[in-house]
C-alpha cells in the first residue's frame, strides 16, 4: 500500500516534470526523433532486407500508411505543444502543407521544368531553340500521330457519348436497368492493358492454310457471313478504328452513368406534360431531354476527349504505335525512352498542356463564379 | 376510350420489348469479348489453336469417328479412291465430302496413307478443362507445354503471382496515402484561415487537368538522383502526386458542406483541429472518401504508364507483367488469356461490391488529369 502511494508519487512527480517548459522542450525534441529514427530503420530494412517478397510487401504497407499517420500525428504534436498563438498560426500549415509540397514537386514545378527541357537538346543540357517544337509540330511521325489522336477524340468521343446517352435513355425505361447498367458499366474496372488482351484476341487473325480454323471471334464471324478473314490490326487508316473500339467499350459504361443521373434528375411533370400534349417519344427525347442535360453532355464530353488525347496503353499494347496508329502520348514515350531524347519528349508534353489549357482556365472561372470561397 | 387505351398499352408493351431487345443485344455484345478470354484461358493449350472458344458450347460440328489406314501400297501420285469416291492428294488433304454426308480428309504428308473420317453431329459441352494456365502464368520457374502442331515448348513464366503481391504493395498505400493527404488539406482549404488560401486552393483547381505526361521526364530525373526508381515508395509518391488534385477537389466540395454547428460546439467543448478533424470529420466523411477510394484504387491498379516509367523491370506490377508477356508470348493465347484473367479479378471483385460508391465518386467528380 505505502510502495504503492509511493510509486504514484514518483509517477505524478515524472508527470508533472514533463509539464514545465523545459520538459516540454524535451519532449517536443524527443518525439519527432523517434518518429524519424523508426520511419529511417523501416526504410533500411525495406532497401537492404532479402525477406520474402510477400513479408516485405507487407512491411512496405504496414510502413508507408503507418509512417504518414506517424508523421501528422508527430508534427502536430510538436506544433500543439508551441504558444497557443504560434500553435494557431502553424496548425493551417500542417493540415495543407504536406499536400501543397507534393503537389508542387509532382505537377507544379514539373511543369516549368518540362518546358525549360523542351528548349534544350536530348540529354538536356544544350539550348536548342525551337528545334523540338519544330519537330513535334512538323514531322511527318507527328503529323501522324495528330491526325490519329484527332481520330479517337472524335470518333472515340462521339461514340461513347452517343452510345451512353441511348443506353441510358433506354434502360431508364426497363425493369432490369440495373442490370443492363452493371453490365456496361463493367469494363470500368478492366486496365487498358488487360483491355488489350480482351480485344487483341477478338482481333486475332490466323491466315490461311491447311487445318488453319481462325480462333478470333472477329473474324469467324466474318467468315461465317461468307467474308475473307483479315489481320485487322495491320490495315491502316482502319486498324485505327479497331482500336478506337476498345476505347468505347471502356468508357461507355462512364458517359452512360453520369448521362443516367442526369436524366433522372429531370422533373417527371415536364415529360409528362408534354406526352399528354401529344409529343412523340422521338420529340421528347430531342426537345425535351437532350437540351435539359446540355451540361452534362459538354462535361462528359470534355472529359472523354482529354482522356482520348492522353491515351497510350491501348496503342502501346496492341500496336506498339506501328501500321499507322502513333498517337501523341506514344511517341512521348517513345522520343523519351527508346531515343532518349528528353527535349522532343518535352515539347510533346508541352503539347498536351496546351490541348488542355481551355478545359483549365474553364475549370478557375467555374470555380470562382461558385464563391465557395 | 376503353379501346384506345388497350392500343396504347399493346404499344407500350411493345416498345417495352423492343427496348429490351436492343439493351441484351448491347449488352452481348459487351459481355462476350471478355468471356472469349474467359473460357479460353481455361482451355488446353493445344486446342485453343484447333478451335475458337465459342465450340465449348453445344454446337452441330464436325466430329472424328473413324480413322482409315490406305493399304501401304496406295500411290499418292495419282488419282486415289477412298469409299467410293476418287481424288487427287491435293483434294483428299483440303477434305473431301462424301455423298452420305461423311467429310474424309488426308492427315499429314504423302506417306502418312491415314485418312480421317468426320461427321457432322451434335456437340454437348466441351468439359475438357485445365487450371494449368493459371499455374503457368503465376509461376515465375521455367514452363512446358505443347502448341498447335503437337511440339513440346519450353518457356519462362512470367511470374504473375509475384507481380500480384507488387500490386496490392504499390495500390494500396496509393490509395491511403493520397486520401490522408488529401482529406487534412481539404480540412485545411475548408475550416481553417491562413494566408494564401484561396489562392492555393487556385492551383489545386488548375492543377486538376494537367497531364501526368509532363511530370515524368523531371520526376524520373528526380528519382534518378534518389536512387528511387524501381522502388514501393517511388510509385505511392508518383500516385499521390499525381491523385492529390482531384482528392483535395472532392473532399472540399464535401468537408466544406459539413454543417459548422457541429464544428463550433467542438470548438466551445476545448478540442483541438486535430482531434475535430480525427474523430468527427474524418467519420463524417466515409462516404465521400469511400468513392474516392474506389477510384483512386482501381485507376491506380490498372495503370500502365507510371509503373512502367518508376519501376520498369523491378517489381514488376500486374498491368506491366502483362504487357511483357503480350510482348514475348503474343500469340501463347492460353498463357496471355490467364494473366488478363489474374489483372482483372481484384478491381472486378471491388468493383461490383462498391459499385454504389464509385457511381456516386463519379458523379460528384470532375476532369482528372
Amino acid at each position: 500500500m505505502q510502495a504503492n502511494m509511493n510509486q504514484k508519487s514518483f509517477l505524478g512527480q515524472v508527470l508533472s516534470w514533463f509539464t514545465t517548459a523545459l520538459g516540454r522542450l524535451v519532449v517536443a525534441l524527443i518525439v519527432p526523433l523517434f518518429t524519424f529514427l523508426v520511419l529511417w530503420q523501416g526504410y533500411i530494412f525495406l532497401r537492404d532486407s532479402n525477406a520474402p517478397q510477400l513479408v516485405m510487401a507487407l512491411v512496405a504497407i504496414v510502413w508507408g500508411v503507418g509512417g504518414v499517420v506517424l508523421l501528422y500525428s508527430a508534427t502536430n504534436f510538436v506544433v500543439e505543444q508551441l504558444p497557443r498563438e504560434w500553435t494557431r498560426r502553424l496548425q493551417p500549415f500542417m493540415f495543407i502543407g504536406p499536400a501543397i509540397a507534393i503537389l508542387v514537386w509532382f505537377l507544379a514545378l514539373p511543369t516549368v521544368r518540362t518546358l525549360y527541357l523542351s528548349f534544350m537538346n536530348s540529354t538536356g543540357f544544350e539550348f536548342n531553340g525551337l528545334k523540338n517544337y519544330v519537330f513535334a509540330l512538323t514531322d511527318r511521325i507527328m503529323l501522324e500521330a495528330f491526325r490519329n489522336n484527332l481520330l479517337w477524340m472524335i470518333l472515340g468521343t462521339g461514340l461513347s457519348v452517343g452510345l451512353g446517352l441511348i443506353i441510358a435513355v433506354l434502360a431508364d425505361r426497363s425493369k432490369l436497368e440495373k442490370v443492363y447498367k452493371a453490365i456496361i458499366f463493367m469494363p470500368m474496372a478492366i486496365s487498358f492493358v488487360g483491355a488489350g488482351v480482351i480485344w487483341k484476341f477478338v482481333y486475332t487473325y490466323r491466315g490461311e492454310g491447311v487445318g488453319i480454323q481462325e480462333i478470333g471471334l472477329l473474324n469467324a464471324i466474318v467468315l461465317a457471313f461468307g467474308g475473307q478473314s483479315q489481320p485487322w490490326l495491320l490495315i491502316p487508316p482502319w486498324n485505327n478504328l479497331f482500336l478506337i473500339i476498345i476505347m468505347v467499350w471502356l468508357q461507355t459504361g462512364y458517359a452512360m452513368v453520369i448521362i443516367s443521373s442526369a436524366v433522372k434528375g429531370i422533373p417527371a411533370e415536364l415529360l409528362e406534360a408534354a406526352r399528354v400534349d401529344g409529343a412523340t417519344e422521338t420529340q421528347v427525347f430531342f426537345r425535351i431531354i437532350i437540351p435539359s442535360i446540355q451540361g452534362t453532355l459538354l462535361t462528359v464530353s470534355t472529359t472523354i476527349i482529354i482522356f482520348s488525347l492522353k491515351l497510350f496503353d491501348i496503342v502501346r499494347v496492341m500496336t506498339g504505335g506501328n501500321n499507322g496508329t502513333n498517337v501523341i502520348a506514344n511517341e512521348f514515350y517513345i522520343q523519351q525512352f527508346t531515343y532518349n531524347n528528353s527535349g522532343r519528349a518535352s515539347a510533346i508534353a508541352i503539347i498536351l498542356l496546351i490541348a488542355v489549357i481551355p478545359v483549365m482556365i474553364y475549370n478557375l472561372r467555374q470555380f470562382r463564379e461558385r464563391k465557395a470561397f | 376510350m376503353s379501346e384506345k387505351s388497350r392500343s396504347f398499352k399493346g404499344q407500350k408493351k411493345t416498345s417495352s420489348l423492343l427496348i429490351n431487345a436492343v439493351l441484351i443485344f448491347i449488352c452481348l455484345v459487351w459481355l462476350v469479348p471478355t468471356i472469349g478470354i474467359f473460357i479460353t484461358s481455361f482451355r488446353d493449350s493445344r486446342e485453343i489453336y484447333g478451335s475458337g472458344w465459342w465450340t465449348v458450347f453445344p454446337h452441330k460440328g464436325l466430329v472424328q469417328t473413324a480413322e482409315i489406314t490406305l493399304p501401304a501400297d496406295t500411290d499418292p501420285n495419282a488419282p486415289i479412291t477412298i469409299e467410293g469416291t476418287t481424288a487427287t492428294f491435293e483434294e483428299w488433304r483440303n477434305g473431301v465430302k462424301l455423298p452420305d454426308g461423311r467429310t474424309l480428309t488426308w492427315v499429314g504428308n504423302k506417306r502418312s496413307r491415314v485418312v480421317k473420317v468426320e461427321e457432322v453431329k451434335w456437340q454437348w459441352f466441351d468439359t475438357n478443362l485445365t487450371l494449368q494456365n493459371y499455374k503457368d502464368t503465376l509461376t515465375g520457374k521455367t514452363i512446358t507445354y505443347t502448341d498447335a502442331s503437337g511440339n513440346t515448348i519450353q518457356r519462362q513464366g512470367n511470374n504473375l503471382g509475384s507481380a500480384f503481391i507488387n500490386s496490392i504493395a504499390v495500390s494500396v498505400p496509393s490509395t491511403i496515402i493520397p486520401i490522408l493527404i488529401a482529406a487534412f488539406a481539404a480540412y485545411g482549404f475548408a475550416w481553417m484561415n491562413f494566408p494564401g488560401r484561396k489562392l492555393l486552393f487556385t492551383v489545386v483547381v488548375a492543377l486538376l487537368v494537367v497531364p501526368l505526361q509532363l511530370a515524368l521526364v523531371p520526376i524520373l530525373r528526380d528519382y534518378t538522383a534518389l536512387n528511387l526508381n524501381g522502388t514501393y515508395l517511388a510509385m505511392w509518391l508518383a500516385h499521390t502526386g499525381f491523385g492529390l488534385p482531384l482528392a483535395i477537389y472532392l473532399l472540399f466540395n464535401y468537408i466544406s458542406t459539413l454543417p459548422r454547428d457541429i464544428l463550433e460546439s467542438a470548438f466551445i467543448d476545448g478540442a483541438s483541429h486535430f482531434t475535430i478533424f480525427l474523430q468527427l470529420i474524418l467519420p463524417l466523411s466515409i462516404p465521400a472518401l469511400a468513392s474516392f477510394a474506389i477510384f483512386q484504387f482501381l485507376w491506380v491498379w490498372n495503370d500502365y504508364l507510371v509503373a512502367l516509367v518508376f519501376l520498369g523491370d523491378k517489381n514488376r506490377v500486374v498491368t506491366s507483367a502483362l504487357a511483357a508477356m503480350v510482348g514475348e508470348k503474343g500469340q501463347d493465347w492460353h498463357l496471355l488469356t490467364s494473366g488478363a484473367f489474374i489483372s482483372m479479378l481484384l478491381p472486378l471483385l471491388v468493383f461490383f461490391a462498391l459499385q454504389r460508391f464509385f457511381v456516386r465518386g463519379l458523379t460528384a467528380g470532375s476532369v482528372k488529369g
